[in-house]
């Protein structure tokens, strides 16, 4: 069964996404790991631009699209007229983190609240990359965009932190919520397997570095997802029935290295390094470490 | 019942559009070096690097976008990017 997972593709080539695109990546693992036994509920974003322009489409599975906010609420119905008519196909939102942060928030909460059999997942590009690069909930702190720019007024960018959507959804009783990364494309599969076959509504947050977002080559996009996770910025981990477990441990390395390689932290170091907004940063960075004891810790000498 | 509301198209239809003309760079894969990790197939967000009969890995020129994740994840560095002459 997984070997015949592999051979088949289920998010074809032609899609419209940039070279390099990360939210693409995802969408081909996600379809990787449910297989065809499977029906797709996007919400606008740039996954849904990208990949269905009327009248293509790349997706070779059932897919459908309503609205910005209401991705949850159509799996809901889809879920429940399933369930009557007892079929076993497994519903899977993909929604971009505009969609999840910000819009869709009151058909999330309805979703989980009720208790559905679906796997929402959110690919977090952190900002709205399809309309141009607008701030979301799920920017991160000193994140420069079109709508929280740099400049006299603001010289560090995006003046807020990043909304914590995988703890607001524990906090609902999801028995399944999860954070991946595509650095690390065999977790994400293997935590979107665990997270269909889990009873009730599951969460799965992943990490896709947008290169024209945030600037970057379009070869770097695993480089910089990597970096990411090894500065602490994204932390890998599962919340299963409300217990943090499996935080992926690493070597932390500076926030800097993460931060000089995109263009949205660009105004950091050029012209003037502000070694105060990169300390916040750092800051944001030791605290998700303690949070999640992610340090690798070199074993002391018996006392 | 037929609802005539929305829009529907055939799966896959997407693959009528052959990204392969924004390309610049193109991959070049080295099947000397190659020890057949299969990464590049793993990561290419196009989907678009496949096993050919001999088990080694080539890319579709037609989809191929260029964008170079190949080339970075190759543990053997066996994939280089060289100019598209067109």
């Amino acid at each position: 069964m997984a070997e015949e997972k592999q051979d088949v593709e289920l998010f074809s080539a032609g899609h419209r996404a940039c070279g390099g695109c990360g939210p693409a990546l995802a969408a081909r693992l996600l379809l990787k790991a449910t297989g065809k036994n499977v029906i797709v509920v996007a919400s606008t974003g740039c996954m849904e631009v990208f990949s269905t322009p009327y009248p293509e489409t790349a997706w070779e599975v059932p897919w459908i699209h309503s609205l910005f906010e209401n991705a949850a609420a159509v799996a809901s119905g889809i879920e429940a007229s399933l369930k009557k008519q007892g079929r076993s196909e497994k519903i899977v939102c993909i929604c971009g983190d505009g969609a999840t942060f910000d819009i869709g928030v009151l058909c999330i909460s309805g979703a989980f609240e009720r208790g559905h059999d679906i796997t929402y997942i959110c690919y977090d590009n952190e900002a709205y990359m399809n309309t141009g690069i607008q701030r979301s909930g799920a920017t991160p702190y000193g994140a420069s965009t079109t709508t929280s720019p740099t400049g006299t007024c603001a010289p560090g960018g995006n003046p807020l932190p990043k909304k914590d959507m995988p703890a607001i959804l524990a906090a609902h009783g999801a028995p399944y919520v999860a954070t991946a990364s595509i650095a690390y494309p065999n977790d994400f599969v293997k935590k979107v397997e665990r997270a269909i076959n889990t009873p009730g509504p599951c969460y799965i947050q992943v990490h896709t570095p947008c290169c024209t977002g945030w600037g970057f080559e379009s070869r770097d996009t695993i480089a910089i997802s990597k970096l990411a996770i090894n500065t602490g910025l994204w932390v890998n981990y599962e919340i299963v029935n409300g217990v943090v477990e499996k935080a992926k441990k690493v070597r932390r390395v500076p926030v800097e290295e993460y931060l000089e390689k995109q263009k949205r932290f660009r105004h950091l170091f050029r012209p003037a390094r502000q070694d105060a907004e990169i300390a916040k940063i750092q800051a944001i960075a030791d605290a998700n470490a303690e949070k999640f004891g992610i340090d690798i810790k070199l074993r002391k000498p018996a006392e | 019942m037929a609802l005539g509301v929305g829009c529907a198209a055939p799966p896959g239809k997407a693959r009528d559009n052959k990204t392969g003309s924004w390309r610049v760079f193109r991959p070049v894969f080295d099947p000397e070096t190659c020890n057949r990790c299969g990464m590049c197939a793993l990561v290419c967000p196009e989907g678009c690097v496949h096993e050919n009969e001999e088990g080694m890995f080539e890319p579709d020129l037609d989809y191929c976008k260029g964008c170079g994740l190949c080339e970075e994840v190759c543990p053997k560095k066996s994939i280089r990017m060289e100019k598209e002459e067109k």
